[in-house]
């Protein structure tokens, strides 16, 4: 017998994993989250940056493709006005599912400065959003943060993407707000 | 105290003006005998007023003659660019715009403003044919303040979306928009029926919403993710446990009246 046959009874030497579905194909979903390359204004130049050479999203298996679909993540980087909005819509319909969205930024969280005629007060009120990420502009370590936070939304989630809960766009300002 | 103005005819009238501030005025200079008086001589009849502001000659014209003008400054004083187009709205106080053309001449280094100004409801005549330039800024003097533009060969929105309602740089526009621009994405992706279900844009940015128990938490009365918001029900804030001590725990002596 060969001397240095593998010892498969040893600890971790067992050429089998046990795991759940779930636990594999979040695994999977979480390190290839493949955003689109869709910028909308300023935030869209620190988004670039995070993913060239210097922050380096692809270690993180995150790659920008140019494409709705072949993209899980859209980032709406930036400003979203009300002339862009039925584009940004139509963009996030033509994604596949599963697909999950990032606001980055104040403009798109909330309309940020532009408290104006011409801009989308908040992109959730067209498009349910995973992750809001403060800011103007998030540096780009913030939007690595985000994608970790999202990646982490997605390992608790489960598998089958009809059990997991958008974000309803209904509930937000359409009840009564109180104030405090 | 500053004394309180009624604020619903803003876009009209400014409701605060300091007492204590002089408008200054740019001193306007005749035109004879410095180097703008050739282009005026060569302007001849068209001219109705002209002075010179900050080295800059303006002539005011008849807004029937804006193309005539033009051709003139191009062809023969030399101002081969028109950098700049666009209007100011005097609606409230005189009932009309306010049209200019801002001329370069780069060989001399000169810049001439036309001006005229143009009743509400009247059309201007094109400049496309003398200036390339003036084709976008049309449009936009179009989109901006619903000014037609006659022989244009293409005046549609340039800013604004093509269904678009209203033009935005008139002093009636209100600034956060009309209720078509309020209601325009709701619209426009969703139909008119999800008004109801999305509810009105939020401008004010220190809002909360405490019946939204996804995106906010209120200290004090902290309900689980996503649950159903009831007032009469209040949680107890819970603190962490260390493996000394348990804060959720009062066993500490509670004061009942400050001493
Ligand atoms: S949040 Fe700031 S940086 Fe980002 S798009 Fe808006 S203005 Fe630009």
């Amino acid at each position: 017998m060969a001397q240095h046959q593998v010892n498969y009874a040893s600890s971790a030497g067992l050429p089998i994993a046990l795991t759940s579905v779930d636990k594999l194909v979040n695994w999977g979903r979480s390190n290839s989250l493949w955003p689109l390359t869709y910028g909308l204004a300023c935030c869209a130049i620190e988004m670039m940056a995070s993913g060239a050479s210097r922050y380096d999203f692809d270690r993180m298996g995150t790659i920008f493709r140019a494409s709705p679909r072949q993209a899980d993540v859209m980032i709406l980087a930036g400003t979203l006005s009300k002339k862009h909005s039925e584009f940004a819509r139509r963009l996030y319909d033509q994604m596949t599912e599963p697909k999950w969205v990032i606001s980055m930024g104040s403009c798109a969280n909330t309309g940020g400065m532009f408290n104006t005629y011409a801009t989308v007060q908040g992109v959730d009120r067209i498009i349910p959003v995973d992750i809001y990420l403060p800011g103007c502009a998030p540096r780009p370590e913030t939007l690595q943060y985000a994608m970790m936070m999202l990646q982490k939304k997605i390992r608790r989630e489960s598998a089958d993407m009809k059990k997991n809960t958008k974000q309803d766009l209904t509930t937000q300002t359409g009840k009564r707000a109180r104030l405090i | 105290m500053r004394k309180y103005v009624p604020k619903d005819n803003v876009q009209k009238k400014a409701y605060y003006t300091d007492r204590f501030h002089v408008v200054p005025r740019v001193p306007r200079e005749k035109v004879i005998d410095t180097h703008f008086e050739a282009t005026v001589f060569n302007l001849g009849d068209y001219v109705k007023d002209s002075y010179i502001e900050i080295g800059q000659l303006v002539v005011h014209i008849d807004a029937s003659e804006n193309f005539a003008v033009l051709k003139i400054l191009k062809e023969q004083c030399g101002y081969t660019q028109c950098s700049e187009q666009s209007a100011v709205d005097y609606l409230a106080k005189d009932g009309e715009f306010e049209l200019f053309w801002q001329m370069l001449n780069v060989n001399e280094a000169k810049r001439v403003r036309v001006v005229c100004r143009l009743k509400e409801g009247l059309a201007i005549e094109s400049v496309e044919p003398l200036f390339k330039s003036a084709n976008f800024a049309e449009r936009e003097m179009f989109d901006m303040f619903g000014i037609k533009v006659n022989n244009h060969p293409f005046l549609k929105r340039i800013l604004m979306p093509d269904d678009w309602e209203g033009h935005p740089l008139l002093k009636t526009y209100p600034l956060f928009g009309d209720e078509f621009a309020s209601w325009y994405e709701v619209d426009k992706i969703f139909g008119k029926e999800y008004r109801d279900i999305i509810g009105p844009e939020n401008r004010d940015p220190g809002k909360i919403d405490i019946e939204d128990t996804k995106r906010f938490s209120r200290v004090g009365y902290e309900v689980p993710f996503g649950t159903e918001y009831n007032a009469d029900e209040e949680v107890d804030i819970a603190y962490s446990e260390t493996a000394l001590v348990n804060y959720n725990k009062k066993t500490s002596k509670q004061l009942d009246e400050r001493r």
